[in-house]
């Protein structure tokens, strides 16, 4: 009898929103029709998960199972943890460090090639601690990983060392990449967002009246509106954006300030960190301009971020010919 | 000519312009719609801007504007600072009466960014009266529309008896009490 396997199922079970869990355990499969039938599910979910962790007892579930269930269930809500994405090549000489520790190791294959791998952590003396998990899902055609390291980040460099042996590729390392949403993360890595376009073409001049009412409300800013809005179609394309909690600048440039004040003797770069976030970062930058809040076009500092796939940067110096700063690739 | 006078054009017959100038996109918007759904008798015009001066190449087809009404959103600093840029660009005799501030978004105090000094200051420095009201609500954005409507008609003259000189000294003395 595995205690501590049921009970890992029954905290999962407690977890999932009431309606949904039916759905999510006949996903699971483990329990038979019959079996859930019996569960009344009209009770608070604290009797629910009971009732669950009973008939798993009966049916001597164990720590397999309770993995299945827990990949099902961050695979149906991934926006519960923070993914990182990890960008593996085959440049450089592959080397490796003998590390052993005790782990706990489902996979689970799904319909987009999409490997869904599940680690629970241990050390070398203690087995592993369900709780303490980390989650990777790997794309088998492409060099893209998103890991949710959560609890034990010390634990990353062995799992991306598993990674590149697993994978047959040399080195992994971390694109400046973070959110709770993996969907919008594998778009923006896979191009999957609506990009924009250049066009030289002029577009079309609208002098269609819609409403006889119009003529009597006249817009002195409408040219102005239209640039706006034209520049915001090429800065972020027509379709909807990926979505992104955040963006964090950390600037390590020098202070310049007036020569005679003279305000810091040692010249030590400025440290500041300037952190952007939002319920959907680029959903709110491509609505500044159209609601008078900023001026378009907007700094490519802001507008880069799908394109070079990063919500962290570093801005530095640039080298003494030119003053100014860039932007660290 | 980039400054806006007030009797630079000749007026037209039975009817008045208001120009709304600020606070971009929708409550602008629906406050012009709410004044053309009211009952008066006369025609209206109403201009939006988000900020002055106004775009020279349609200058002559802009009739002659009655009353100005300056939206600064309280939840926005950047609307207050292009309401006072703006201000530089309307000639002096405007604000004899035929200017006022309305001050949108009082509803939600918790996101208030623009100080409540700035604001009475404003309406001090330019002797204009200041109108609170939050655009966001129906009932309240009605009565303003309702509000600006009675001004403008003052502005435009067609109120006998009472120039927009001495309305505007009317809401000055009566909001100082």
């Amino acid at each position: 009898m595995d205690e501590v396997a049921v009970e890992y199922i029954r905290r999962t079970v407690l977890k999932i929103p009431r309606d949904e869990i039916m759905a999510v355990l006949q996903k699971w499969g483990f329990l038979s029709e019959a079996q859930l039938q019996t569960i009344n599910f009209r009770q608070t979910k604290e009797s629910i998960s009971h009732s669950v962790a009973q008939l798993c007892e009966e049916s001597s579930a164990g720590i397999k199972q309770a993995a299945l269930l827990d990949i099902i269930y961050n695979h149906i809500y991934p926006n519960k943890r923070v993914w990182s994405v990890y960008h593996m090549n085959k440049t450089g000489k592959a080397s490796f460090f003998s590390f052993s520790t005790q782990v706990t190791i489902n996979f689970r294959e799904y319909e987009d090639n999409a490997i869904w791998i599940r680690i629970a952590w241990g050390t070398p003396y203690t087995k592993p601690n369900q709780y303490k998990t980390s989650y990777v899902v790997y794309h088998s055609q492409t060099p893209y990983v998103f890991i949710s390291a959560s609890t034990l980040r010390s634990n990353l460099p062995l799992l991306c060392q598993a990674m590149v042996v697993a994978s047959n590729y040399h080195n992994i390392r971390e694109m400046e990449l973070r959110s709770h949403c993996l969907n919008s993360l594998k778009d923006i890595v896979f191009k999957r967002y609506s990009q924009n376009f250049q066009t030289n073409y002029p577009l079309q001049e609208r002098n269609v009246l819609t409403e006889n009412e119009d003529l009597r409300i006249n817009d002195e800013n409408r040219s102005e509106k239209e640039r706006i809005h034209r520049l915001n179609q090429e800065c972020f394309g027509d379709g909807p954006q990926p979505k992104l909690d955040f963006a964090q600048y950390k600037l390590e440039t020098m202070f310049k300030s007036d020569p005679k004040w003279d305000v810091l003797e040692k010249k030590e770069p400025f440290r500041c960190l300037v952190k952007f976030s939002s319920p959907h970062l680029l959903e709110s930058l491509k609505s500044l301009a159209p609601a008078g809040l900023a001026d378009a076009p907007l700094s490519p500092l802001l507008t880069c971020i799908p394109q070079k796939a990063r919500n962290y940067f570093k801005i530095r110096e640039k080298s003494s010919l030119h003053p100014g700063s860039f932007v660290s690739p | 000519m980039a400054v806006l006078r007030p009797f630079d054009k000749l007026p037209e017959l039975n009817s008045a312009t208001i120009l709304l100038v600020g606070a971009e996109g929708g409550p602008q918007q629906q406050l012009a719609e709410a004044m053309l759904c009211e009952k008066k008798d006369f025609n209206i015009n109403i201009h939006l801007a988000s900020s002055l001066p106004l775009p020279p190449e349609r200058d002559h087809l802009r009739p002659r504007i009655d009353l100005i009404a300056f939206v600064i959103d309280i939840k926005s600093k950047y609307s207050l600072k292009s309401v006072q840029a703006s201000l530089a660009y309307v000639d002096v005799r405007f604000f004899l009466g035929k200017v006022c501030f309305l001050v949108t978004g009082v509803g939600r105090v918790n996101n208030c960014s623009v100080e409540m000094n700035a604001i009475w200051k404003l309406g001090e420095d330019y002797c204009s009266p200041v109108i609170f009201c939050e655009l966001e609500l129906e009932g309240i954005r009605v009565a303003t529309a309702q509000r600006l409507l009675r001004m403008l008609q003052i502005c435009a003259g067609r109120v006998p008896g009472v120039s927009a000189l001495y309305f505007s000294l009317l809401m000055r003395n009566s909001a100082g009490d």
